[in-house]
């Protein structure tokens, strides 16, 4: 199915913008978008949509700009890379029927989540008895697969896992080639290793030395330590998930697992840094300069740091709680706030991990390539 | 502003060097308001439209490479103004150049490499992150956190100045006029080049048709009171910055985006399809600011850069798209010129181009021979379509008249005394050091090192 194209107003307002942009450069040390944009002469759809992923909307371009609103060219260049950032999001989904699920993403993501906190529940009293479910287990008693059986979990997690990663990939893949680049480019060593260590370090959250100006006119770096411990947070509870089955499958462990052991160590360590990190980045939020944001996106940003607030904070009471009758029905809200999470995955915020690493290898994989013969003026 | 008192330093305007005496007075202690006429939006005068300023360096730094001495700085300042300079205060600001990057970056300037498609000034001229605006937000900030009240939307409208010394100021603020008093003034209130009006004495009716490139708010309100109240003035108004920029622009506040940098690649014609000037005479940047009275100088004020395909994407890209045509016939329609001329002036030309081998990176040997004018490098001929022109008119980008001040910044009365607490800053009395032609980043070198002086000279003065 063809993708969805970007409507075309916005597309010819971005061509003005970065035409704008083009001749007047004084924005080049803040970020890789400028860079990037003086190697183009004119700006096609696949252009803009590179470029808007490559943004990070920290706004030093707007505050710097002698051309803003109210000047008459009004120039608002986060604005408009935010709003071709979330059609982008809807023209690379995968598959594309489900593009729509990016229209009013707040609600979307609200449905999925309740309907699958509900199913848990209903599997669970259905699947085990009522009676185990709420009534308090030691640890011994491998706890979690008295209410829940084991091998159900695995699979629900592991399709649903799958069709993630399926869906992501395709995603990715379809957003590579409209931007105009091979397949093969990808995986580029050079260009995807200094992207990754880009990505580890949030070099671009920077600024040009003092952070971002986010959330209003004056620089700061709140914003990349909590988007720090945002991401490894997700990153360390993502090791938890996937050490459990090592332990399970491989040294015939079942969990709950103690808690110095590894994974409960990385979960819990995780789910601290998941709680503040959505926190301190939804505080942020809040204080945003509402020149900057595209209000259509709000909901978006908002449903996904939600989302994982309460999945590490229901992670951190199953913790806390696990001996006591409360247990199994957190497990069940638990369990199902991670699965609303992971369906929504490719329909949601996350996305943005995924399309700003591939337009950041292609940043670096342009790098590499000569500068279109700009003779020294 | 707070009209029930009396403060140690008033300071009028609110760019660069008004920004620059504020912080440095306020530091010393003193009590420092000053005076924006534009409103927050638009605050910062022509300086929130700059990019770079001048640096006397001995080492790599701040984007800077290799070095700039003190003589060579002061040679390219004497070659540019033909000695209409005053050599005592050039120093002063090329010295302050070396040492000032470390006060602004404490105060929240920062600089970059130079950027992409300048390299030829990363050994001169030190690249503000972000460019003027964000310089000026920084300089807000601080003095902000200072301390200075800041008043915006604040015309002065009058000054009550006796004998050479200043009294009061008048400021008309929402409409109500109000009468603010200072131990001491700082004058920071920029040039006159948005006063079209002035303009128009000084160049005759051809101002009607000029661009002025930065803020509309530089109407020369507070030079005129202080020329008209005992100021000795430096300088003549018909001096001033004056480039060929897109005739597309805004009349005012276009800014940086709105050059045209492919003049010296192609042919320039008037309105009646005639060449009337060497378009390769030398490099572009050494060049652009001529073509600004150039055009000035046509009629009506307009001229047309006409290039051909094989130069498309091999200069800095203009903000608006070139009209373009398949022929020089359709170009000359498309821009409303007598096409028979145009064919002829470009067959001329093209018949007059010598063999040579195209570099637009140096001073090639592409010339023209037994037309006048004729163009001296980069001569190729225009016969590749598709065709593409851009319009031109004269952008005044700022004027050089302006008080006399001596090396405390202290502003010179017309009997030759300074005045004891009136004292100027930046292009109020540029002219003291650039009475005529242009380097480029000089104004912000000269408005910072005198906007510290004068904040710290009426500091002294308000003790
Ligand atoms: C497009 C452009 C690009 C430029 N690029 C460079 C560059 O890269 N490097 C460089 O060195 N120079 C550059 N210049 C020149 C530079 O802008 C000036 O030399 C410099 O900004 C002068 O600083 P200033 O503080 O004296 O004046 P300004 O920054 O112009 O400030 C004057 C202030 O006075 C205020 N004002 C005026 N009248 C009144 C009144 N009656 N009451 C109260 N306030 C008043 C104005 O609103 C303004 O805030 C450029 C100029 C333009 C137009
Ligand atoms: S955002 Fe404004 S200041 Fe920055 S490069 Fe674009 S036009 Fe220039
Ligand atoms: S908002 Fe920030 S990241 Fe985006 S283009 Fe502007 S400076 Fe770059």
């Amino acid at each position: 199915m063809p993708p969805s194209a970007i409507p075309a107003a916005l597309v010819e307002e971005g061509q003005r913008m970065a035409s704008i942009c083009n001749a007047c450069r004084y924005c080049e040390g803040f970020c890789a978008v400028f860079p990037a944009l003086e190697r183009r002469l004119s700006f096609a759809e696949g252009d803009l949509t590179y470029l808007a992923n490559l943004c990070h909307n920290c706004g030093s371009c707007y505050y710097a700009c002698q051309y803003a609103p109210p000047h008459e060219f009004q120039l608002n260049f986060p604005k408009m890379l935010a709003e071709v950032r979330g059609e982008s999001y809807k023209k690379y989904a995968w598959p594309a029927t489900l593009s729509g699920l990016f229209q009013r993403n707040g609600r979307v993501v609200s449905l999925i989540t309740a309907a699958s906190l509900v199913a848990f529940v209903l599997a669970m009293l259905f699947f085990s008895d009522p009676s185990a479910l709420f009534s308090a287990h030691s640890d011994s008693q491998g706890s979690f697969y008295a209410v829940f059986p084991h091998r159900a979990m695995a699979w629900i997690f592991g399709v649903i896992f799958l069709m993630v990663t399926a869906a992501l990939i395709m995603g990715s893949v379809r957003f590579w080639r409209d931007i105009g680049e091979e397949p093969a480019t990808f995986l580029s060593p050079g260009p995807f290793a200094k992207s990754v260590d880009d990505a580890a370090r949030l070099i671009y959250l920077g600024g040009g030395g003092d952070g971002c100006t986010y959330p209003d006119d004056k620089p700061s770096y709140a914003r990349r330590r909590f988007h720090h411990l945002t991401f490894y947070g997700f990153m360390s509870c993502f090791a938890a998930t996937g050490v459990a089955p090592v332990y399970h499958y491989v040294l015939g462990w079942s969990a709950p697992y103690p808690f110095w052991s590894l994974p409960v160590m990385l979960g819990t360590l995780g789910s601290i840094g998941l709680l503040i990190g959505p926190a301190g980045l939804l505080w942020l939020k809040e204080r945003r300069d509402s020149a900057l944001t595209a209000d259509s996106q709000t909901g978006m940003d908002v449903a996904f740091l939600v989302l994982l607030f309460i999945v590490s904070l229901t992670g951190l009471l199953l913790l806390v709680l696990r001996e006591t009758a409360a247990m199994g029905t957190l497990l069940a809200i638990h369990l199902g706030v991670v699965m609303g999470l992971f369906i929504t995955m490719p329909y949601g915020k996350f996305v943005h991990a995924v399309y700003r690493f591939a337009a950041l290898v292609r940043f670096h994989v342009e790098r590499r390539r000569p500068s279109p013969g700009l003779s020294a003026e | 502003m707070d009209v029930s008192r009396t403060y140690d330093v008033l300071i009028l305007g609110g760019g660069n060097a008004a920004l620059c005496a504020a912080i440095t007075a306020r530091r010393a202690g003193r009590s420092v308001a000053l005076l924006e006429c534009a409103p927050k939006h638009f605050r910062g005068g022509n300086s929130r439209h700059t990019r770079n300023f001048r640096c006397m360096h001995d080492a790599p730094s701040d984007g800077l490479t290799d070095t700039y001495p003190e003589e060579e700085y002061w040679q390219d300042l004497l070659k540019v103004t033909g000695g209409e300079t005053n050599e005592k205060l050039a120093r002063i600001t090329i010295r302050f150049t070396a040492t000032c990057r470390k006060w602004m970056a404490e105060h929240g300037v920062r600089f970059q490499p130079s950027l992409g498609g300048t390299l030829h000034v990363s050994r001169t001229n030190a690249f503000f992150l972000g460019g003027g605006k964000a310089l000026i937000n920084a300089y807000y900030r601080a003095a902000e956190a200072l301390g200075v009240e800041i008043s915006y939307d604040t015309e002065v409208t009058d000054l009550n100045i006796d004998d050479g010394r200043f009294m009061s100021a008048l400021a008309v603020r929402h409409g109500i006029e109000q009468e603010v008093r200072a131990k001491t003034v700082v004058a920071a209130a920029g040039g006159f080049e948005a006063n079209l009006a002035w303009l128009r004495e000084a160049w005759g009716p051809a101002a009607d048709n000029f661009l002025v490139r930065g803020t509309p708010y530089n109407v020369g309100r507070v030079l005129r009171i202080l020329l008209d109240k005992g100021a000795k003035s430096i300088g003549d108004a018909t001096q001033g910055h004056c480039v060929a920029i897109d005739a597309r622009s805004p009349k005012f506040d276009g800014g940086i985006c709105t050059r045209v940098d492919c003049v010296s690649l192609g042919v320039v014609v008037n309105e009646s399809a005639y060449r009337f000037y060497d378009e390769g005479e030398d490099f572009w940047p050494k060049r652009y600011a001529i073509w600004g009275r150039l055009v000035a100088g046509q009629p009506n004020q307009i001229a047309y850069s006409i290039i051909d395909a094989k130069s498309v994407g091999k200069f800095m890209p203009p903000v608006f798209p070139p009209i373009k045509a398949a022929t020089i016939g359709e170009l000359a329609v498309a821009l409303k010129l007598d096409a028979s001329v145009l064919e002829s002036t470009i067959g001329q030309f093209n018949a007059a181009v010598r063999p040579g081998t195209f570099d637009h990176t140096v001073l090639d040997g592409c010339a023209t021979e037994g037309i006048s004018p004729p163009k001296t490098h980069w001569a190729r001929r225009i016969d590749t379509p598709p065709f593409f022109a851009y319009p031109l008119r004269p952008g005044i980008t700022f004027t050089y008249l302006g008080v006399t001040v001596n090396e405390r910044a202290q502003m010179m009365l017309q009997d030759d005394r300074p005045s004891p607490n009136i004292f100027a800053a930046g292009e109020i009395m540029a002219g003291n050091v650039l009475g005529k032609g242009y380097i480029a980043g000089i104004g912000m070198a000269i408005g910072t090192a005198f906007g510290r002086i004068a904040g710290e000279e009426a500091a002294r003065c308000a003790a």
